[in-house]
């Protein structure tokens, strides 16, 4: 050691090099990079998805006044309810009659306007996405005046060509058909955009080659259309199917579940059992019957999805 | 100088003099400023200028206790204090006062103050509150919230004189006169003239109004129905009374046959459709309170001056008139509980009453019997005099009534928040099913609200 003690100044400045070192190396780490840029995203998920998932699986097992553990009983309740395996069916008919309309109608647009010019596809393009844009509570109430039931706009053009009144809203299949037709009108552009979008990504070459070899036009939609847009199709159909099936705003707005019930899905009569009802256990449990549904669903279709992929590589 | 003459403690006592001195005559000044902030969160009122009535009301109780009373109004449209309701019972904070819907004090019972002595004082000045607001806000013998004045309604039936006289034969103002006597034919105004008259003003082409779907105006007045045929559906001790029940088949064969003399899209009517069939002329007559009449006077002035409120028609078992009351509740997380129990006690007073009931109109209705003779309802039109027997009067000889009691209010406000009553004679009506189907139904459905507890 030397007199001013260096050696000693030394040997703790190489520990502190020593232990920065470590620390240096433990933030540079791929791993744990990773980790701190996900975090946000995990701050996220486990805020606004798992905990509220998990507050609702709680919730569900708890008695009416929330004061004591009730086990499964909730759903036991509900599964012996008519009312409740009435909201599942009209939940499943809503979401698949939906969805399937929507991705329908979207396909059909989305050829016609491939078909467009640029030009003037711009203009049809936008015009079409208006449902889209608008806030559906706010849409639907425009259609509950057009099907209000003693004023039905609706029913006033059909008795200009001598068509009898509709009752829109106060018999169920119409009330059913009545929201599926809303559910329709503001998501079908949303089908039309993603398959506008996955139309243009199809090599022309493809069409050319097919076209070549004889195809007919089904032909080509067939082989060549339909494959290249299986993916986006799923997908679309997938997240679709989530949204239909938490549809909440226009059966709330256009029949409030009636008549008898016959129009409820799993979120409304979710919100009437457990906000309207204070009874928010068996609200929590209705509308944890969404998730395996959904679940189920969206397993199918990711693996579908999964499997093409690798198909293709 | 002069301090020369004075020792040193006659110096320290003067300037303690002067120090409890300034300190009392500054005292008012400090005290002055309010220390104290009670937050309330009221119903946003249909009438724009009740909220004005309850903002100044606030104000003058808080200048005068020299309270901070910071007043929100919580809208009603879209569930909103539901919500609130909910949210704060959840987290337990937020508004000191909060203005709970009609099941609500029942819901939240032991979250909340327990106001026995407020109600005590004002039954002592007052009287005795109606019995379904006893029914709605006394729980296990506590009052847990106090029937608010401010968007508490009734829904007697409103008229079209013209229209009942021309077609029914009933001249509806000289039955029911403005002022506290009953006139010719009142006592056969019950629910078997009241179908007489449905069917003859469907014939003519202006059915009677009235909703038959899942919405509170139905479910209201087809539980004053049941009431008045003696039909409940559940006990007070929460018993599920529908097989067997002898009154209740015989209200709901009534309703069946009412409900084909009623305009035939009424299963899916809203609370604003029957005011819309009033107000277009399309409609003889409506059960609901005077905003009806209300919007007529502004939109449909014709409408308007030939409107006229009477009681609902009796049956066997007596008149009732459906009764939908708000009550004030003080949570039992506030930290400002006698404050907010003063400021309760003062919104109850017979001023204040007043002047909320004159600044809307009308339209809110007090709790207390002896509060029902407030001027505006006669002085109210044109007509003048149309809602004179909005508030139940004594020759009236009727009850408030609220759909599913006697039921407990923990199982009663799932059957009314499900339309239980209206849904049994939609089955039938509608569906095609027979009555005991029907009442099987109701009977499970009841079954498996009790046994969720």
């Amino acid at each position: 050691m030397v007199a001013d003690g260096s050696h000693a100044l030394g040997g703790m400045a190489s520990r502190d090099r020593g232990r920065a070192n470590a620390m240096q190396r433990f933030a540079r780490r791929r791993s744990t990079i990773a980790f701190l840029m996900t975090l946000p995203l995990l701050a996220i998920i486990v805020g606004l998805v798992a905990y509220p998932a998990a507050y609702a699986i709680y919730l569900s097992t708890l008695n009416r006044r929330m004061t004591a553990f009730a086990g499964t009983l909730n759903f036991e309740l509900l599964f012996e309810s008519d009312t409740f395996w009435m909201v599942a069916f009209q939940s499943c008919f809503f979401a698949i009659t939906a969805v399937v309309l929507k991705a329908s109608i979207g396909f059909w647009l989305a050829h016609m306007l491939h078909h467009i010019p640029d030009k003037g596809q711009r203009k049809w393009r936008g015009m079409l996405l208006v449902p889209w844009v608008i806030p559906p509570a706010l849409s639907t109430l425009g259609w509950w005046w057009m099907f209000d039931p003693s004023y039905s706009s609706i029913n006033w053009l059909l008795a200009v060509i001598s068509v009898p009144e509709v009752p829109w809203l106060g018999h169920h299949w119409w009330a059913r058909i009545a929201i599926i037709m809303v559910n329709v009108w503001i998501g079908a552009p949303f089908f039309m955009i993603m398959y506008l979008a996955a139309l243009k990504s199809v090599p022309e070459q493809l069409y050319e080659a097919a076209m070549i070899d004889g195809a007919s036009s089904f032909q080509r939609l067939r082989y060549v259309t339909l494959p290249m847009m299986a993916n986006i199709i799923s997908i679309t159909v997938l997240f679709s199917l989530i949204v239909t099936f938490a549809n909440y705003d226009i059966v709330r707005v256009l029949t409030n579940g009636g008549p008898r019930d016959l129009t409820h899905v799993f979120a409304s009569y979710a919100f009437q059992v457990g906000i309207l009802s204070g009874n928010i256990p068996r609200g929590a449990a209705v509308s944890l019957f969404m998730f395996p549904i959904l679940a189920l669903c969206a397993f199918f279709v990711l693996r579908s999805v999964t499997r093409r992929n690798k198909e293709q590589m | 100088m002069a301090f020369d003459g004075m020792s040193r403690r006659d110096v320290l006592r003067a300037s303690a003099l002067a120090t409890v001195a300034g300190g009392t005559l500054a005292a008012p000044a400090v005290h002055a400023q309010a220390t104290t902030t009670l937050r309330c969160g009221f119903w946003d009122h249909w009438v724009p200028a009740g909220n004005g009535a309850m903002r100044e009301l606030c104000a003058e109780w808080g200048e005068k206790n020299r309270v901070n009373v910071q007043v929100d109004f919580i809208t009603s449209v879209g569930n909103q204090n539901l919500l609130t309701i909910a949210a704060q019972a959840q987290s337990r904070s937020g508004h000191d006062i909060l203005s709970f819907p009609t099941w609500e004090p029942a819901a939240k019972y032991d979250m909340l103050e327990p106001l026995d002595d407020v109600m005590g004082r004002l039954t002592a000045k007052y009287g005795p509150v109606n019995a379904a607001a006893e029914y709605l806000g006394k729980i296990r013998g506590k009052w847990v919230a106090i029937p608010a004045v401010s968007g508490t309604q009734m829904k007697p039936a409103c008229v079209r004189f013209d229209l009942m006289e021309q077609h029914a034969g009933i001249d509806i103002r000289a039955m029911w006169p403005a002022n506290d006597t009953r006139g010719p034919g009142a006592d056969t105004w019950n629910w078997d003239t009241f179908l007489t008259a449905a069917e003859k003003c469907h014939a003519a082409g202006v059915p009677f109004g009235m909703p038959m779907g899942s919405f509170t105006d139905a479910v209201d007045t087809v539980g004053a129905i049941m009431a008045s045929f003696g039909a409940s559906m559940m006990d007070r001790e929460g018993k599920v009374t529908v097989q067997g029940n002898a009154k209740l088949k015989t209200a709901v064969e009534y309703l069946v046959k009412l409900s084909r003399f009623l305009p035939n899209d009424v299963w899916a009517w809203d609370d604003g459709a029957n005011n819309r069939a009033l107000i277009s002329g399309r409609s003889a007559l409506i059960f609901n309170p005077p905003s009806a009449w209300a919007v007529a006077k502004r939109d449909a002035p014709q409408v308007a001056e030939k409107c006229w409120t009477v009681p609902v028609p009796a049956g066997p078992e007596g008149r009732f008139t459906p009764y939908l009351p708000y009550f004030w509740g003080i949570w039992a997380f506030s930290r400002n509980k006698g404050p907010a129990k003063q400021l309760l006690e003062f919104l109850s007073e017979r001023t204040s009453a007043e002047k909320q009931t004159n600044t809307s109109n009308g339209y809110d209705i007090p709790p207390f019997v002896s509060m029902n003779n407030f001027e505006v309802w006669a002085k109210e039109g044109p007509p003048v005099g149309t809602v004179y027997n909005y508030p139940l009067r004594a020759h009236h000889n009727a009850t408030a009534s609220i759909a599913m009691a006697p039921a407990p209010a923990e199982f009663a406000v799932q059957a009314y928040q499900q339309a239980l009553n209206t849904k049994v004679v939609a089955r039938i009506a509608q569906g095609g099913e027979t009555i005991d189907q029907s009442l099987d139904w109701l009977h499970r459905e009841l079954t498996n609200i009790v046994r969720g507890g």
